[in-house]
C-alpha cells in the first residue's frame, strides 16, 4: 500500500507533534518523495484510517497499540533515525 | 463610505484580523500563492473553531461546575486548564493577543540575536496562551491599543528566553547535550523541582535513578488528553454534584434547571457524567482550533529565526524529554497529582480557618505534563528520591501559585478556570501586582526597560572566559 498521508501524534497534538511534522516534511522531501500529506494531531485523533502512516515517540508506544502502520521514534528529534525508518515504510 | 465601513468591520472582527496577520506573514516569507491561501484560511477557521469551543465549554459545563461547586462548598472552585481560560480571555482580547504574539516572537528573535539568552521559543501554543494572559493583565494596568501590544510583546519575548534559560543547567543533564533547550511555560516549576533534586542528592556521588527500578507503564494511557480530562472531570463533577444534591441542590432554581429540560428530568449521576465528558469535548474543540492556528505560525517563526539567529538554541515542548526517563515521567505525574490533592485540602483548611482563598482543583493536564517534566528534572539532579520529593513539592507549588495569582487576574478572576503552569502564575503574580500600583505609560516604560536589560548586559558586562 502506498503511503499518501502521514499523521504525527503527541499527547495534545500541539507542540512536539508539530516539531515531528516539520521534520517529517523535510525528510520526505530529502528522500525524494512528493504528494504526501503530513499532518499533526493528538493521540485522540490517531485511529486507523485517519492516515496511512503514523509517527509517534517511544514514550507513547503503549497508547498506540492498535495503530497498524506506524513508526516509533526512540528520539523524536533525530533526523537520521526518522529518515531511515521513513525510507523502509515509504518504499 | 461603504468601503470604510468594511475596513473598520474587518479590523474589529478578530477572526479576520488574525487571518490577516497570517496572510502578511506568509507573503513576507514569499510562499507560493496556494500555500498563502491555505495558511490564511486555516488560521481563520482555527480561530472560529476555538471560539466555538469556548462557548461550548462555558455553556456546557464550566459555568455549571462553578455553580455546583459554589453551592456545595460555599467557595469558588477553579479548574486549572490553559485552554479553557484562554478561550475566555480571547473573547475580549483576541486582536491584542494575536498582535502581542507577533511582537513577542520578534522580540524573542531580537533578544536571542543581541544577548546571551540565545533561545528561540518554538512552543507556539503556550506562546499564544501567555500572550493572552499578558493582554488581560496589562489591560488591568490601564494599557490599551498600541502601548498594550508593545508592552505585552516585549514582556512576552523576555519570558520566551528567561524560561528556557533557567531550565538550561538541568536540561543539559537530561538531554546530554547543550544544543536543545526546554520551551514550556512551567519553567519555574521545573527549575524548582531540579533544585529540590539537588538538595536531596547532597554530596552523594552515586544515586539510584528512577530508571533503575521497574515501574508499571500502564498508566501512560492518560497521556491522551481527551481521556485524561474526561475521566478527571467526571470524577470532579460526580463529587461536586453529589455534595450539592445532599445539601438540597434541587431546591435551587439554577441547579434544578441543569437537570431538567422541559418535562424530562435527568438523574444527577447521568447529568454529572455528561457534563464531565462535555468539558473534555470543549477542550478537544479548542485544541483543534489552536492546532490550526499554531500549525501555520510555528514553521514560519522557525524558518525566520533560523535565518536571523543561526546559532540560537531551539526551545522545544516538554514531551521531548519524556523518552529520556519514562519511569520519572509516570512517577512525576502521580506524585505531583498527589501534591495537588493535598494542596487542595490545605487550601480547604485555610478557608476553614478564615483565610479567603479560591480552591484550585488538581487539573490532570498540568500535573501530567508539568509534573512529568518536573519528575524528569528532579530525577536528573537527585535520582529516585529527588524525583519523588521534587515532584511532590512541584504539585504543591502549582496548586498554591494559581491560588495566589487569582485575585490579580483582572477580568478573569471570577472565572471557574485559570492558567495552570508555573510560569503563568509567577508572571501573573509579579505583573498583576505591579499593575495595581503602576499604571499606563510607566508600565510601558518598565516593560521596555526589562526587555533591554539582557541586551545591555550583554554589551556592558565582560564575557566569561571559557575554561
Amino acid at each position: 500500500m502506498s503511503v499518501k498521508s502521514i499523521m504525527c501524534c503527541c499527547g495534545s497534538g500541539l507542540g512536539s507533534s508539530l516539531l515531528v511534522r516539520m521534520n517529517v516534511e523535510k525528510a520526505v522531501k530529502e528522500l525524494g518523495f512528493s504528494g504526501i500529506d503530513v499532518q499533526h494531531s493528538s493521540l485522540s485523533s490517531a485511529v486507523n484510517g485517519a492516515a496511512d502512516l503514523f509517527v509517534i515517540g517511544k514514550d507513547l508506544e503503549a497508547s498506540a497499540g492498535e495503530l497498524e502502520n506506524k513508526i516509533i521514534l526512540d528520539n523524536i528529534l533525530d533526523m537520521e533515525e526518522l529518515k531511515a525508518k521513513l525510507q523502509t515504510k515509504l518504499l | 463610505m461603504e468601503i470604510l465601513d468594511i475596513i473598520l468591520n474587518i479590523l474589529s472582527t478578530p477572526a479576520i484580523l488574525v487571518g490577516l496577520v497570517a496572510l502578511i506573514g506568509l507573503i513576507l516569507q514569499k510562499k507560493p500563492i496556494e500555500e498563502i491561501v491555505k495558511g490564511t484560511v486555516k488560521t481563520i477557521v482555527g480561530f472560529l473553531v476555538l471560539t466555538a469551543g469556548a462557548s461550548f465549554l462555558q455553556t456546557g459545563s464550566l459555568n455549571d461546575f462553578g455553580t455546583l461547586f459554589n453551592y456545595a462548598f460555599g467557595v469558588q472552585g477553579v479548574v486549572p486548564n490553559n485552554e479553557a481560560i484562554v478561550s475566555l480571555g480571547l473573547e475580549k482580547f483576541a486582536v491584542e493577543t494575536a498582535l502581542i504574539m507577533c511582537v513577542g516572537m520578534i522580540a524573542n528573535i531580537i533578544i536571542a540575536r543581541f544577548s546571551r539568552l540565545n533561545y528561540i521559543f518554538l512552543s507556539g501554543h503556550v506562546t499564544l496562551y501567555m500572550a493572552c494572559m499578558l493582554a488581560v493583565l496589562l489591560n488591568v494596568g490601564g494599557l490599551t491599543g498600541i502601548s498594550l501590544i508593545i508592552a505585552g510583546g516585549l514582556l512576552l519575548g523576555l519570558i520566551m528566553v528567561l524560561s528556557p534559560a533557567i531550565c538550561m543547567p538541568t536540561m543539559k543533564k537530561v538531554m546530554k547535550t547543550d544544543t536543545i533547550a526546554l520551551g514550556h511555560f512551567g519553567g519555574v516549576g521545573y527549575w524548582f523541582a531540579g533544585q529540590i533534586g539537588r538538595l536531596v542528592k547532597g554530596k552523594k556521588e552515586q544515586i539510584k535513578s528512577t530508571e533503575d527500578i521497574k515501574f508499571p507503564q500502564r498508566i501512560s494511557f492518560l497521556r491522551d488528553t481527551t481521556v485524561a480530562i474526561g475521566l478527571t472531570m467526571v470524577i470532579f463533577f460526580l463529587i461536586v454534584t453529589a455534595v450539592a444534591m445532599a445539601k438540597g441542590g434541587m431546591n435551587d432554581a439554577t441547579i434544578a434547571a441543569m437537570f431538567t429540560s422541559g418535562d424530562t428530568k435527568t438523574h444527577w449521576i447521568v447529568g454529572a457524567l455528561i457534563r464531565g465528558l462535555n468539558f473534555a469535548g470543549g477542550v478537544f474543540i479548542i485544541l483543534s482550533g489552536v492546532r490550526l492556528i499554531i500549525g501555520e505560525v510555528v514553521p514560519a517563526f522557525k524558518g525566520i529565526a533560523e535565518k536571523l539567529v543561526p546559532n540560537a538554541k531551539p526551545a522545544l515542548d516538554c514531551p521531548i524529554i519524556f523518552p529520556s526517563a519514562p519511569n520519572a515521567v509516570l512517577i512525576g505525574f502521580l506524585v505531583s497529582f498527589l501534591g495537588g490533592i493535598i494542596g487542595l485540602f490545605l487550601l480547604g483548611v485555610m478557608n476553614g480557618i478564615g483565610i479567603s482563598i479560591v480552591l484550585i482543583l488538581p487539573g490532570v493536564i498540568p500535573h501530567f505534563f508539568c509534573g512529568a517534566t518536573a519528575g524528569v528534572f528532579a530525577n536528573a539532579e537527585g535520582g529516585l528520591k529527588g524525583c519523588v520529593i521534587g515532584s511532590f513539592l512541584h504539585g504543591l507549588l502549582i496548586t498554591f501559585l494559581p491560588a495566589i495569582c487569582m485575585p490579580v487576574m483582572g477580568s478573569l478572576n471570577f472565572a471557574n478556570s485559570t492558567f495552570s503552569d508555573a510560569d503563568f502564575s509567577v508572571a501573573g503574580i509579579l505583573l498583576g501586582n505591579l499593575a495595581q500600583f503602576v499604571q499606563g505609560n510607566i508600565l510601558l516604560i518598565i516593560a521596555i526597560v526589562l526587555f533591554l536589560i539582557p541586551i545591555i548586559y550583554h554589551y556592558i558586562a565582560p564575557k566569561k572566559q571559557k575554561s
